[in-house]
């Protein structure tokens, strides 16, 4: 990859979905570029096209149509499997609902990724505490998501993903679930990895408040990038 | 990561413990049905050889007769022509490794003794027939050479005549009738039990053959000549000679067919026990259709774990699993869930096989081979069976498995 270009890059991308009359566009023809160490806000109402975005965006998805790039990789056109290898190596995940599994501590739900990544016990067990403590829960590692408050689960949720040291994070509206305190707490935790650790940061939400954190929004509008612009204010 | 995978089924397994134990259940009842079924089988086919052995190993039995075999037992044109003393003879006179020779003659005959009376094998035979037959004596003595020849009544009786007459006490001295003549007991014979056959082997009355031909059979005619083999002759080989006496004894022209047969018991005994395997390899493959069951159970229950754990599998497959990982997750969770199952059926079907064993009075006879198959095939059936389910897992698409509520 070429010093200087783009993490992401979106080539008039299409995804479309059905047949013949029915075929909808969730995403017509969208130019976009992410440069390493951003942080973004994507915004827009229910089918805009956001989700889809995302999901291209973190390589669960493939345009129909166009080219997207990631890390200057042809990622649209990898099959399944490589795209849960580039996932695994270089995109981390935060959900809405944390995804976290039931039943499993907070440690072993860090480790996942590691796992699958084929990583020694010892050495994931290492990792998982560092992450666990980079995103302050030490002490709660051998809890069960039940166990835990919501933002404390999203708190795995990120550890689980920073984890694996990622280059981009794909976060699908982090603080739905959260009172504001907890959102606070959550945005400034994803503020200072974008800062410190230079993660490039990719986030779905509604809230025009928690879009503030980020340095820059993404309006998505019936499959079409309606507005991109620089947040004046960072908090 | 196998270790791993697999520490992951035994918790969701442990998770659902009801669910499991209940999916378990098929596998449980089939493999211990197989087990029980082949157990049991082995055992009764041990019976049935150690029975057959009782009957004399390494032992021939000649009676007149053409051989059974295509086109059936003599034809009506031929007179079927007994044996007779001087087929023993040529016998006794030619045959190379023999350790006993014996004429033998049987009828079942009302036996009386005071007022209780029982229906008997009696048999007419020489002092031979205790060596040919391995029979032994518990008391008395058996028939001298003179008794044999000028057929003095006397005889030897079995554990279930001594019983009928005489319960626990001394039977030698009395003198019991046979038919309408009479014998004085000179020794009691060693207790053999049943046969696998339910035949009573000491419900038997041995005497001279010639006090039998005379005074029971009213003829000269020996049914059976047993010869036993010596210890460095295998039967197959004293056959032929046999044969080849008779034959010349009783001029058989070499264009005819021999007018008698000869059955060697421990080729019998060969037929029984692989009549009986086979009996029991049936058995086996009708327990092993319930194993076809079970493994259908696996199937049902690895889909509904399939379904239940979409998100799981959505999370997984997001942070970089391949399909082969949730392929070998779910493979290995169908597979550790019927190995539990098999080895529970082995325990309980090893376990019925031993009360059958003690109940049958049969040898418990557990084959390490059948139990490592039951592993085996416990194993397969699980990987067989969740094959299906855990494709569908690996083949969700990760983006509707996280959407699935």
């Amino acid at each position: 990859m070429a010093a200087g270009a783009p993490l992401i890059t979106f080539d008039k991308v299409w995804k479309s979905y059905g047949q013949g009359e029915a075929k909808v566009h969730a995403l017509a023809g969208v130019d976009l570029a992410i440069q390493r160490g951003e942080f973004v806000a994507i915004m827009g109402p229910s089918g805009s096209g956001k989700s889809t975005a995302m999901n291209i965006i973190g390589c669960l998805d493939t345009p129909t149509a166009g080219t997207y790039s990631f890390m200057g990789i042809d990622a649209g056109r990898l099959d399944r499997n490589r795209r849960a290898m580039l996932r695994n190596l270089y995109v981390g995940f935060v959900f809405q609902g944390y995804n976290l599994l039931a039943r499993t501590t907070a440690a072993e739900n860090v480790e996942l990724p590691l796992i699958y990544r084929g990583v020694a016990a010892r050495e994931r067990r290492d990792l998982a505490m560092q992450a666990l403590s980079q995103v302050g829960l030490v002490g709660r590692e051998h809890h069960s998501p039940a166990e835990l408050s919501g933002g404390q689960q999203q708190r795995v949720a990120i550890a689980r993903a920073i984890v694996t040291r990622p280059t981009l994070l794909v976060a699908d509206e982090p603080t739905g679930n959260l009172d504001t305190a907890r959102t606070h707490e959550i945005m400034e935790l994803l503020t200072q990895l974008n800062t410190e650790l230079g993660l490039t940061i990719a986030m779905v939400t509604h809230e025009a408040d928690v879009a503030g954190y980020a340095e820059r929004t993404i309006r998505f509008l019936d499959g079409h990038v309606a507005s991109d612009s620089k947040n004046l204010e960072v908090a | 990561m196998i270790w791993e995978t697999v520490r992951l089924s035994l918790r969701s397994i442990r998770r659902n413990v009801l669910r499991s134990f209940l999916t378990l259940l098929g596998i449980v009842i089939g493999v211990a049905a197989v087990i029980a079924m082949l157990t049991i089988g082995s055992g009764t086919t041990e019976k049935v050889k150690a029975d057959i052995s009782k009957l004399g190993s390494n032992l021939l039995v000649v009676r007149s007769g053409r051989p059974a075999g295509p086109g059936g037992p003599g034809g009506l044109d031929q007179v079927v022509r007994p044996l007779a003393e001087k087929d023993l003879a040529a016998l006794v006179a030619h045959l190379t490794g023999a350790r006993a020779i014996s004429p033998a003659s049987q009828k079942q005959v009302r036996v009386i003794f005071g007022t209780e009376s029982l229906t008997s094998g009696v048999t007419g035979t020489d002092s031979a027939y205790l060596d040919a037959r391995d029979w032994k004596l518990v008391s008395g003595r058996p028939f001298s050479d003179s008794e044999t020849r000028s057929g003095t009544g006397v005889c030897l009786i079995g554990e279930t005549v001594r019983q009928q007459f005489f319960g626990t006490g001394d039977p030698e001295g009395e003198i019991i009738r046979v038919n309408r003549t009479s014998c004085k007991i000179i020794g009691l014979l060693e207790p053999k039990g049943y046969t696998g056959f339910g035949q009573d082997q000491d419900n038997v009355v041995l005497m001279p053959l010639h006090a039998y031909q005379r005074r029971i059979a009213g003829n000269r005619d020996i049914d059976n000549i047993y010869i036993a083999a010596d210890d460095r002759t295998p039967t197959s080989e004293l056959q032929p000679r046999v044969e080849d006496i008779l034959r010349d004894a009783r001029r058989v022209t070499p264009d005819r067919e021999s007018d008698f047969a000869i059955r060697d018991m421990t080729q019998i005994a060969d037929a029984m026990a692989s009549a009986t395997t086979t009996m029991t390899g049936m058995l086996g493959a009708v327990a092993g259709v319930s194993l076809l069951v079970g493994g259908i159970g696996i199937m049902n229950i690895m889909l509904v774990s399939v379904t239940e754990r979409t998100r799981e599998i959505g999370i997984r497959l997001a942070i970089g699993a391949h399909e082969k990982h949730i392929l070998i997750q779910f493979l290995v969770e169908a597979t550790v869930l019927s190995l539990l199952g098999g080895i529970i059926g082995i325990l309980i079907g090893l376990a019925l096989a031993g009360l059958a064993s003690v109940a049958l009075t049969i040898p418990f006879a557990p084959s390490p081979a059948v139990i490592l198959l039951a592993v085996g095939f416990s194993a397969l059936i699980g990987m067989v069976f969740g094959f299906f389910p855990a494709l569908r897992g690996a083949r969700l698409d990760p983006i509707e498995a996280l959407r699935h509520e």
